[in-house]
């Protein structure tokens, strides 16, 4: 257990930490944006999975991962505009939609998967990149700068949603449409655009988060292998206040106490596996209630918006 | 007739039903091409939701734990919260009803059925409370902690299968599969159609809704949960005391939930199981939308929505089809259905104030109104 | 006026809840309705159908005699055989809705490949003579309560651990394996305690690194647990159920060596599997048919074992010649007996 604490596990528990944060730091900004301007994607697990194997078959087809990249990009954004479709011009209830939206990308993957490719099969996604010079730092450059390169974008997406979220139009917009569509209205915003432009980017970003595991982390694609992970990136976005720094704070909160927990088991703490996993859904639920200042939500989330009424 | 045809009321019925229909009809596209009929493909589903006696009494099983929950789920989005808890309140509360009828087990069947029964509803309950309590005090959000709370109940549920309640025959079979011991057979639910797996927990599942239905609309309590759900803030300045009802309303809806889970142990399956949530938890939020969040309206919501999971089940085994589009074309259903909604409202708008101030005074009024999350 | 209705509704559920409490305490009587006319096989066409917990690409316990049934039916003719399955059934009520439906649909063998069918498959089972059933992992064929037509059957998941621990003990030069588990229970158990004590019996110096994720599925965590294990030292790593797929890539990435069990899982990546234990039910399937054809329709437990050939490891030519030669002589020892396994408290 002593061994537990010694620089060189602490140092694998955060390089563990950062680099599972990864699909959670994509789908949970991207969902940031949809709720920001008013809309709860619940379907976020389900646009990963397509995503994930939009990727996945592009590179098993011999594509370059960038490639990939693009098509789950494009899948993503394509499974957006439905969502849009349904929850914003048909002004659907949002938390069912997005279980619809969930179900349907469960099932098309898995069967696309079984049609397409058979048993999973594994790929040559993108490689580990230590990024030169900075991954030579002491600790520091073990922990941030040794994972592959959509690890890098991920945490580059912080800086860039804050930046776009705070200092352009577009994100002023966002924000006035999710706290107070009518006065954005009476502004001269175009609300559902607003939304509908949020909603397509934040699933662009969710079948991001499908190919950071699937040509990413784990280079292969199984049935539903989020395995829930899509509705944990919904919780962190509550858990972050929406607000990106929120998000990211609780992403690594979340994947640091997972890769704790496993180092844990690996090496043979006294405490049954179990309980070793329950320990970051615990923990970030303590977080959230003793440690972190509660945001309000934004004042519209979940209501549709209609003119006139 | 064209007025009628452009109804609220017609179209109420009639608009979920072609929701169903363009649902189907993408998913028969993908059966084309996966080489099976689609025509054969979906009159086997329709006759194996509703063709026979036991394809009846299948999805009236399949109903009981989807209408359970459901009706929890009307209560918690009627209070205004998105309890999306359902999978872990259903798990923790049949754990605690197995862990509790086998400690009993030499009690008389109907008392020790009872108290199960209830002590599963009341761990469901308490499950509920962790996010009712966290949310009323601490301002923690439902989605968030219901999420963290259903992955917390599934390792709770591995970790209690694996030893302190793992069957002993396991052990010494030296097998280990994940699952307590069986109830004993005087405490199971009565079996209404032998031999199909219709059980009495359907009879109790009808009863609460009408209960449900009463309590929300005939009490004080439901009437202050309804309000405190449709507005908070014009309930604090009636001096309702807010934080207890948005508590109440996730501890009422982990309650049958819990319900559902003790139920499920009961009447169908007489021991606790890996799987045995069976995706229960989501499924009635589903219900419960499409019975317009109305206690009596989830009953033919549960029924038909069971119906279609029943019927998918004897589709896959007779077409030979993956299960995997099945659950996509379930998720068409779901989204379609939904979708479908805006074309009642705007209906409703049409024909006019009266008709308009009526149907909102009615109990069927439309999700977007009721709920205001 | 509301007090009344409040009553009625009272009176209503308390005679509902007193009728629903009666249940009889005897078991149900099958009998009492005729057994669904199941045609007898009239012809020599053999029915299969197959229910499975999770899917037949899952590279793992459903696939392993998913597969194994493909190749009997290539053996014997598609003429000879017909192959029925439902896949992810996790849900048992579901399950014993299909039980019930392909027994009553003429089909001569039902395999209810989960050990949760087996309370349901019970009731069923008396109801169609004339169909036999066969139920896994399980060494109960429902004898006791008179039903004479279950094939239980049960792979000896502590064998092909055994053997892959061997293997492994052999192969690993840091003297550090990891072994990325599902939950510690049922065939993950046998498997991880068959490891364990293959490990030992070939070098006690060896360490076993062993975590669980909680889950089947969690391919993103099971890939991280490899990562863990790869950092923690190991440098062999194993492990079982449909999400080590995950763990396989990783093992790929850092030029691991693997060891897979259950299905043959080097279709996932084959310069990184060394050999796979895998779970071979042709013989298996093979001895019920035979068994049903001679009149037996059940009440028998069969097993898969090294000893006949119902587990058997596939070996990568990468594999090194000495760690191949220890597990086939560990595999050798399990089947005339001279070994035997002793699982010790974890």
């Amino acid at each position: 257990m002593d061994n537990l604490l010694n620089t060189a596990t602490l140092i694998g528990i955060a390089h563990s930490g950062v680099r599972l944060a990864t699909p959670y730091l994509y789908a949970a900004i991207g969902e940031m944006f949809g709720q920001r301007s008013g809309v709860l994607n619940l379907g976020v697990e389900g646009v990963m999975l397509m995503g994930a194997f939009a990727a996945y078959y592009g590179v098993f087809l011999g594509a370059d991962p960038w490639l990939g990249v693009l098509a789950a990009l494009l899948i993503g954004a394509l499974m957006g505009l439905l969502m849009a479709v349904i929850s914003v011009t048909m002004q659907a209830e949002q938390g069912i939609s997005g279980i619809g939206l969930s179900l349907f990308g469960l099932g098309l993957s898995s069967l696309l998967l079984k049609v397409l490719v058979g048993s999973p099969i594994s790929i040559q996604g993108f490689p580990v990149w230590q990024i030169p010079g900075l991954s030579q730092i002491p600790i520091v450059g073990p922990i941030f700068f040794d994972h592959d390169v959509l690890v890098y974008i991920a945490y580059l997406l912080v800086p860039i949603s804050l930046f776009v979220l705070y200092r352009t139009t577009f994100g002023l917009k966002v924000r006035a449409v999710g706290q107070n569509p009518e006065a954005a209205d009476s502004l001269g915003v175009r609300v559902n655009a607003v939304r509908y432009a949020t909603v397509i980017l934040g699933s662009a970003l969710a079948g991001m988060a499908g190919a950071s595991l699937s040509v990413g982390l784990l280079n292969i694609f199984q049935e539903n292998m989020t395995n829930g992970l899509g509705f944990i990136a919904v919780a962190l976005v509550y858990f972050g206040g929406w607000r990106p720094i929120g998000v990211l704070l609780g992403a690594l909160l979340f994947s640091t106490v997972s890769a704790f927990q496993l180092w844990m088991q690996v090496l043979g703490a006294p405490i049954p596996p179990d309980l070793a996993v329950m320990l970051p859904y615990i923990l970030t639920i303590v977080a959230l209630a003793v440690g972190v200042k509660q945001i309000r939500q934004p004042a519209a989330l979940t209501k549709p918006y209609e003119r006139g009424e | 007739m064209a007025r009628f045809l452009r109804s609220p009321r017609f179209l109420e019925i009639a608009l979920p039903i072609a929701a169903v229909l363009a649902a189907f009809m993408i998913g028969g596209v993908l059966l084309w091409l996966l080489g099976a009929n689609p025509f054969e493909a979906y009159w086997v589903l329709l006759g194996g939701a509703f063709g026979s006696v036991s394809a009846l009494a299948a999805t009236l099983t399949k109903m009981t734990p989807l209408l359970l929950v459901a009706l929890g789920i009307c209560i918690s989005y009627r209070g205004g919260v998105i309890n999306i808890g359902g999978e872990g309140q259903i798990i923790v509360g049949a754990l605690a009803a197995t862990a509790f009828a086998l400690w009993l087990r030499d009690l008389p069947g109907w008392l020790l059925l009872t108290l199960t029964l209830l002590v599963g509803a009341l761990t469901g309950a308490a499950w509920g409370a962790i996010a009712g309590v966290l949310k009323a005090r601490l301002n923690v959000n439902e989605i968030l902690s219901t999420v963290m709370l259903n992955a917390i109940a599934l390792q709770l549920m591995n970790f209690l299968l694996r030893g302190p309640m793992l069957d002993p025959e396991q052990i010494a079979a030296g097998t280990n599969i994940a699952q307590s011991e069986a109830l004993p057979r005087t405490m199971w639910l009565l079996r209404l159609a032998p031999p199909t797996l219709l059980h009495a927990g359907i009879i109790l599942a009808l009863v609460l809704a009408v209960l449900v239905y009463l309590l929300l609309w005939r009490t004080t309590i439901g009437y202050r949960i309804r309000t405190v759900g449709l507005n908070p803030s014009a309930a604090r300045y009636a001096g309702m005391p807010v934080p207890f009802y948005v508590a109440l309303s996730l501890i009422l809806g982990g309650a049958f939930a819990g319900l559902a889970g003790a139920v499920e142990v009961a009447g169908v399956q007489h021991r606790m199981l890996e799987g045995l949530s069976g995706g229960y938890g989501f499924s009635g939020i589903v219900a419960a939308l499409f019975g317009k969040l109305h206690p009596l309206g989830a009953i033919p919501a549960a029924f038909l929505f069971g119906g279609l999971l029943v019927g998918a089940n004897k589709m896959q085994l007779t077409v030979q089809v993956p299960s995997a589009l099945i659950t996509a074309i379930n998720g068409l259903v779901v989204m379609f259905v939904v979708a479908s909604e805006v074309y009642v409202r705007r209906a409703r708008r049409r024909t006019g104030r009266e008709a308009a101030a009526a149907s909102l005074q009615s109990d069927a009024a439309p999700v977007t109104q009721a709920s205001t999350f | 006026m509301r007090k009344l209705s409040w009553g009625v509704v009272l009176i209503l559920i308390v005679s509902l809840w007193l009728a629903a409490c009666t249940a009889p305490v005897a078991a149900p009587a099958g009998g009492a309705q005729p057994a669904a006319e199941a045609p007898a096989a009239a012809d020599d066409v053999v029915r299969v159908a197959l229910l499975l917990p999770s899917t037949i690409n899952d590279i793992a316990w459903s696939q392993s005699i998913y597969t194994s049934l493909k190749e009997l039916q290539a053996e014997m003719g598609e003429d000879k055989l017909e192959i029925a399955y439902s896949e992810n059934m996790f849900n048992v009520p579901d399950a014993a809705a299909a039980i019930r439906e392909y027994a009553a649909n003429g089909y001569d063998l039902v395999i209810a490949h989960g050990a949760q069918y087996g309370d349901s498959l019970m009731e069923i089972a008396p109801d169609f003579p004339e169909v036999s059933f066969a139920w896994g992992t399980s060494t109960r064929t429902g004898a006791d309560q008179g039903i004479t037509n279950i094939f239980a059957y049960e792979p000896r998941g502590d064998q092909a651990g055994y053997v892959t621990g061997v293997l492994a003990a052999k192969l690993t030069k840091a003297k550090i394996i990891g072994l990325v588990g599902p939950v510690d229970a049922g065939d993950a158990k046998l498997h991880v305690d068959g490891f364990l004590a293959g490990v030992k019996a070939t070098d006690p110096e060896v360490k076993v690194n062993v975590s669980f994720t909680g889950s089947f599925g969690d391919t993103a965590l099971a890939a991280e647990a490899a990562n863990t294990h790869i950092k923690a030292g190991a440098d062999v790593l194993t492990g079982s159920s449909q999400q080590v797929v995950g763990a396989i890539g990783v093992a790929k990435e850092n030029g691991i060596p693997w060891i897979g069990v259950q299905a043959d899982q080097s279709t996932a990546a084959p310069e990184t599997v060394m050999a796979s234990a895998i779970y071979d039910w042709k013989q298996l399937l093979k001895d019920i048919i035979a068994k049903r054809a001679a009149g037996t329709l059940g009440g028998e437990v069969l097993q898969l074992t090294y000893a006949n050939g119902g587990i058997r490891t596939i070996y990568s030519d990468a594999a090194p010649a000495d760690a191949v030669e220890a597990a086939k002589a560990a595999e050798a020892g399990l089947a005339d007996g001279s070994i035997t396994i002793v699982a010790e408290p974890r």
